[in-house]
């Protein structure tokens, strides 16, 4: 016999519904910064990863294997709890000042996503066919000038799908950042919980909030593709 | 203009270029042929240095390629190279492929590359076609669209590779067309083709190379009515009746 008494207007309106929303907010700041942020470091490494210069490929390998091959959660403690350590004091100052635990998530956020978005854009960048490379550096472009304006761009068109992943799953491991104390729709969903016992409610209206999400940042990513990206694309 | 000078190349073990000595003066329209294997590709790919020489000299509108000051992509500026396969940039629509050089590397304003890409078009006859995608053109329509895109950086040199050799029949035409139309203009042409037609009309020598060798070099009409060679003969015999 289920004795539980369900109670949806706890998170429909008043006090638990703007802690809510406020989560998403944050959520939402989380995803756009984190997104936007790890696509240019990933466009960056991946650049690197195939530079003809020695040291630029082995900084840009390392940086690869280094953060794909930790656990997130360590990346976010590292940032939040180790890395202001070795910082001086006047720039300690000045981070606690700020907000410090959301500066530390979108870093730790950013670096783990860039090292996927990187190895996707590669792979990318690897099936243009080469004379492309080849019919812009008769053109008179410098290797990454060819890079900029003719190769990475029909990378990253090729690319769409495997980054609409990377970036579903930055959406998704925002809520990581709950455990620094980032006040985000996780957090705020068990803060719900904490005041009402209304675990159901709380997590089932987080659960919906990240659907819409997702499939937000899908279709609009979808929508970008269509009409900026690949208009010439035969539906 | 070009000038090679001892010229030798090798892939691994292939002697692809064995001592080639050519002199093209500005203006000249040089034809290169020979059977497939021979070389011819990759000469013409060592005059913008897709394919760089081994030993020898090689100079370029005064500029030697194997010194370490040539600044290349300069070079490469100044030299239009027309490939087999177009080799257009998909993503960018037809004038966009047109004006991308002139804007990025020539830094002319957009209008002016837009007008000059316009004007190209139409001597190429595609201006109707300066908003479509090179998914949507034809063969010959991608090749025309690759020459405007060359001619717009106002080259002393074009260089063609092959550039009717992935055409139906049907569009070959309209391609020659183009490149007769440059020949004369005072540019310099190097011109990689089976065509032997073209050569005759056009042409103001033919190099036949085989073997990574220029065996011989003489006027068209020379060439085609007393071919020196006996490898030439042969290979003139077989284009004009290749069942035999």
């Amino acid at each position: 016999m289920l004795t539980y008494q369900f109670d949806w207007s706890v998170v429909t309106s008043g006090k638990y519904f703007e802690w809510l929303v406020s989560g998403f907010m944050v959520t939402l700041k989380l995803s756009v910064v984190g997104i936007i942020l790890a696509f240019i470091v990933g466009l960056l490494i991946a650049v690197m990863r195939m530079s003809h210069f020695r040291p630029v490929r082995w900084f840009a390998l390392a940086y690869l294997e280094f953060f794909r091959n930790t656990p997130l959660l360590v990346q976010i403690f590292f940032w939040y709890f180790g890395s202001y350590k070795i910082l001086p004091q006047a720039v300690n100052d000045w981070l606690n000042s700020t907000n410090f635990e959301f500066a530390a998530a979108v870093i730790a956020l950013t670096i783990y996503t860039s090292a996927f978005i990187a190895e996707d854009i590669r792979s990318g960048v690897l099936s243009i066919p080469k004379e492309q490379m080849e019919a812009a550096r008769s053109a008179g472009f410098s290797y990454l000038r060819s890079m900029q304006y003719i190769i990475l761009p029909q990378a990253v068109r090729i690319t769409v799908p495997p980054l609409v992943n990377q970036f579903l799953n930055l959406a998704k491991n925002s809520s990581l950042a709950m455990t620094i104390g980032v006040m985000e729709l996780t957090y705020q969903a068990r803060q719900v919980e904490s005041y009402t016992f209304k675990g159901f409610e709380a997590f089932t209206a987080a659960t919906i909030v990240y659907l819409v999400l997702s499939t937000s940042i899908t279709a609009l990513v979808h929508l970008y593709d269509k009409r900026v990206l690949n208009p010439s694309r035969a539906v | 203009m070009i000038q090679f000078a001892g010229v030798h190349k090798w892939f691994n073990q292939l002697h692809v270029l064995n001592d080639i000595n050519l002199r093209i003066t500005p203006g000249e329209v040089l034809v290169v042929c020979g059977p497939s294997g021979s070389g011819k590709s990759t000469l013409i790919r060592t005059i913008n240095q897709l394919e760089p020489i081994d030993k020898g000299k090689l100079v370029v509108d005064g500029m030697d390629l194997l010194d370490k000051k040539t600044d290349i992509n300069k070079l490469r500026a100044e030299i239009g190279f027309v490939f087999q396969q177009f080799n257009l940039y998909p993503h960018l629509s037809v004038l966009g492929n047109i004006t991308l050089a002139p804007l990025k590397i020539r830094k002319m304003p957009k209008k002016e590359a837009e007008e000059q890409a316009m004007t190209l078009l139409a001597r190429v006859g595609l201006a109707e076609k300066r908003d479509a995608y090179p998914s949507q053109l034809s063969g010959g329509q991608q090749q025309r669209v690759a020459i405007a895109r060359a001619l717009a950086m106002k080259p002393k040199i074009m260089l063609f590779d092959e550039p009717t050799s992935a055409l139906d029949p049907e569009m070959i035409g309209e391609v020659l067309a183009v490149m007769q139309g440059l020949a004369g203009t005072g540019i310099t042409m190097v011109v990689v083709t089976h065509e032997m037609g073209f050569a005759r009309e056009v042409a103001h020598r033919v190099a036949f190379m085989d073997h990574g060798v220029v065996l011989e070099e003489a006027k068209p009409e020379e060439f085609f009515r007393n071919p020196q060679h006996e490898r030439a003969q042969q290979f003139l015999k077989q284009l004009l009746s290749p069942m035999h």
